[in-house]
This record gives structure tokens, sequence and C-alpha cells, in this order.
């Protein structure tokens, strides 16, 4: 690691502040931010610590909402009371990442700022039509994932919590890369409010939703309306654990047994 | 350079560190702890497993400065003077470990689970132990220790 300045501001407008300074980097759980210092893929002047800020954890219910505070580990959403009995699929979703030492540490702001192609909460945010709520605005979440790592988060602007609106059914289903854990495909579904959703991580370079799926599942919700949706292989990520056709056939085989999931 | 303060194995210390320096380092090189081992230094193995504040947490992913007032426990804040830990006592009767070099890691991560899980079927400790790569002895006779450590920790309560 380059050496670094470290501060843990104790109030959020302090860390907006530091983090006006394009040279400083956010630090949250520090489980994909550490291991990047490590291999020296970053040289941030400053790392501001959201570890001393009080109001960026927790979960509460606001209406019929679960509101996810920014700094919130892995372990305590999976943990949670009001989400399992709120949105179950959340709860299990967040029991799936890495592994028990990445879920105490590892939290939703970190993992959907850095939003890598194969993590998990992209597709819950983008399956619930979730809300992104910084300290300067509100983000839907299909507007938040804008492609490889990249969000639609200005410099400087920082997470504070994610609302999750409930919904009917929802199920999240991963093929885990078995080294990693990280999913080589995953499908989250939900019938929502605004209709179903099919959110898919993994398989491209940023979620997206599949919208074929979500019009079969529409007209009838169950896993053989989308027997015969084919998902085309084109722009899908193609790597030493999978092929790009391979994960096209995997957002089939998920989406079907996340349908099926959902009972 | 920031002084950091902490408590380890129920001992107050502190030093001066710079702030890149990992918890792993710092218990190593500094309080000369070299229990807590670095396998793959890039958060995969679970080698460096330690407790802090009632959770295990891989020390090679956090800087000693994010633990300031921390309550840390290592390997070797586990047995009771020369009365090893129930758990490290079944790693020993039913040989979990050939080389040892990923034993403190695979303890505290087991010390956790029972803590947190008193009855742990054989599919909750392996699942349990995804973050904990051992090269030596196939997982078999660890999931067996932890299967009888975590029995012996229940008796002795
Ligand atoms: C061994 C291992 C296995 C893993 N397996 C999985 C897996 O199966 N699935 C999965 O989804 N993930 C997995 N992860 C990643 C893990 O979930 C991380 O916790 C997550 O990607 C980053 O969250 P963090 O809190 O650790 O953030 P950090 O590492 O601290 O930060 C990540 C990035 O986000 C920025 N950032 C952090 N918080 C905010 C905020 N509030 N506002 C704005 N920017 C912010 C930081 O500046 C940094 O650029 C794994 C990690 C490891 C080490
Ligand atoms: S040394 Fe920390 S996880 Fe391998
Ligand atoms: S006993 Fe050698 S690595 Fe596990």
């Amino acid at each position: 690691m380059y050496a670094f300045e470290y501060q843990k501001p104790k109030s959020l407008a302090d860390a907006a502040a530091r983090a006006a300074n394009e040279d400083a980097k956010i630090l949250a759980g520090g489980m994909t931010l550490i291991p990047t210092l490590k291999q020296r893929l970053a040289r941030p002047s400053e790392l501001i610590d959201l570890g001393g800020i009080a109001e960026l954890k927790g979960i509460r219910k606001e209406g019929n909402d679960v509101v996810i505070g920014a700094m919130t580990r892995h372990a305590d959403v999976a943990a949670s009371d009001l989400v399992r009995s709120t949105i179950p699929a959340l709860a299990d979703l967040a029991g799936m990442i890495g592994d028990p030492a990445v879920r105490h540490r590892g939290t939703i702001g970190g993992s959907i700022a850095n939003a890598d192609p194969a993590a998990d909460y992209p597709a819950a945010v983008v399956g619930l039509g979730a809300t992104v709520i910084t300290n300067q605005r509100q983000i839907p979440g299909d507007d938040f994932f804008t492609g490889l790592f990249e969000t639609a988060l200005e410099p400087g602007e920082i997470i504070t919590a994610v609302r999750f609106p409930p919904a009917q059914k929802a199920a999240y289903m991963k093929f885990r890369n078995p080294a990693s854990r990280y999913a080589i495909v995953g499908v989250f579904v939900a019938q929502t409010a605004g209709g179903v959703r099919v959110a898919v991580t993994g398989a491209g370079p940023s979620v997206f939703r599949q919208k074929e799926m979500e019009a079969a599942l529409s007209k009838s919700f169950s896993p053989d309306v989308i027997k015969d949706v084919k998902q085309s292989p084109d722009g899908l990520n193609s790597d030493i654990h999978a092929s790009a056709e391979y994960r096209a056939h995997l957002v089939g085989v998920m989406a079907r047994r996340a349908v099926e999931k959902c009972g | 350079m920031p002084t950091v303060s902490m408590t380890v194995n129920g001992k107050k210390v502190s030093g001066t560190v710079e702030p890149r320096t990992l918890l792993v380092q710092f218990l190593r090189e500094t309080l000369g702890l070299t229990g807590t081992h670095v396998g793959c230094d890039t958060s995969q193995c679970g080698a460096c497993v330690v407790d802090i504040d009632g959770d295990s947490v891989k020390s090679c992913t956090i800087l000693a400065v994010q633990c300031e007032g921390a309550n840390v426990t290592t390997i070797e804040g586990l047995a009771n003077g020369s009365e090893l830990h129930p758990m490290q006592e079944a790693f020993r009767e039913h040989h979990g470990l050939q080389c040892g070099f990923c034993t403190p890691g695979m303890i505290m991560s087991a010390v956790d689970l029972v803590k947190k899980n008193p009855n742990p079927t054989e599919q909750e400790i392996r699942h349990w132990l995804e973050g904990n790569l051992c090269r030596c002895t196939g997982y078999h006779n660890i999931v067996k220790a932890i299967e009888a450590g975590a029995k012996a920790m229940g008796a002795r309560k």
C-alpha cells in the first residue's frame, strides 16, 4: 500500500467536506478497498472512514419500506428480523455474500458504490425497484448502476441509505463462483406494486433487467412461461469461470429457480 | 504518525503506527503475537482471522487504526494458562491439523460459530468455513474437531 492519511469523522457533514477532496477516498467495510490498496491499484491521499458516523448504521421501517443505512453490514441485514419478515429474499441474499468474516465487515453502501459486475446487492436494488439515498439526492435503483464498476454517484457524493419497497413475492438465486462466492450469475425476481421485475447480476458488465421475462411473468407468474425466453449471449461477460454462452444459459436457469422459489 | 490503543487478549495496548499498517502487522510485528498467520494477504484464506468486538474478522483486511478502542482476541488469548481452550483441545484430539498454518484462523472462526450457534450441524460448520482454506487436511477432521469442540464448549458452561 502507498501511504495515506486516515480520518474518522463523527458527522456526515464533516465526511462530505473531506470527500470533496478528489484525492480522498471513502472507507466503509474495506473488503474491496483494502485489497485494492494492497495491490496499489489506487493511491488516495486520505481515507475517510465512515465507521464513526452513527446515523449511517441500522435498519428501520418507514411506512411500508425498509430503509437500510449505508454502513449496515451484510451480517446485520442477514440477521435482521425486520428484513426477514418484510423482504425475506433480501435477508437471504445478504447471507449468501462471501463468507462470515466478509459479512462481519462489508456494508451495503460499499457494495453498491463499488458496483462489481458480480456483486449480489445490485440485483436486489434493481429487482425490488429500490431508491439509493445520498447526502445530496435520491437516485432510483434503475438509474444507479451505469456500467462496469460505474454508478450515477458524483465525485465526493456519499450514499447514506437504501430504501427498499416490500414485494408481494421475491426470491434471489445465484450460481456462485465456488472459490470467491461472487455471482457467476444471480437473478432476483420480484412481484412488486410496479409490476414483475427480473434483475440479473454477474452475467453482464453491470446489473440489468430481463424485460422479456418480465413481460412473460406479468401475464402468468410461473417458471414455465420463461422456459422459451432466450437470453442472448451478446455483450455478456466471458472469462475463465464461464463463457458468455454459459452465462446466458444460466440466466434462464436461475430465473426459473427464483420464480419457483417465490412459490 | 497516529497512536492506536486497543485491548488485545484482555490487556490494554497501544502503539504508534502508520495509517496503512494492517491489524495483522500490528499484532505480529508491534505486539509480537505471531499466532495470527498471513496465508494469502488477499482476503481469501482466513489464516488471519481474529475476533474483533465479538465477530470473526480477517485481520489482513482491516487497518490497525480502524481498531481504535476495539476489543481484540487472537489465538493466544484462548487458552487459560497451560489449559487449552476446548476448541484447541478438540483440534488436537481429532487431528484437525497437519502443517497447522491455517489452524489459528480455523479455531478463531470455529469459536465464533459456536458462540453464535452452540449446536451447529455438519452442514452449518462447512458453510461457516467457506472463508477458511486449508491446503493439507481435506477439512474432514477439522469439521469433526469443531463438532467435538462445540460439545465441549457447551459442557464447560
Ligand atoms: C473474500 C471475499 C468474498 C466476497 N464475496 C462477495 C460475494 O459473494 N458477493 C458480493 O456481492 N460481494 C462479495 N465481496 C465484496 C464485499 O461484499 C464487499 O463488502 C463490498 O463489495 C464492498 O463493501 P465494503 O463496505 O467493504 O466497502 P469498501 O471496500 O470500504 O469500499 C468499496 C468502494 O465503495 C466506496 N464507498 C464505500 N461506502 C460508500 C458510501 N457510503 N458512499 C459512497 N461510496 C462508498 C469506497 O470509496 C470504495 O471505492 C467479497 C469480498 C471478499 C474480500
Ligand atoms: S491472510 Fe488474511 S485472508 Fe488470507
Ligand atoms: S493444516 Fe496445513 S493448511 Fe491447514
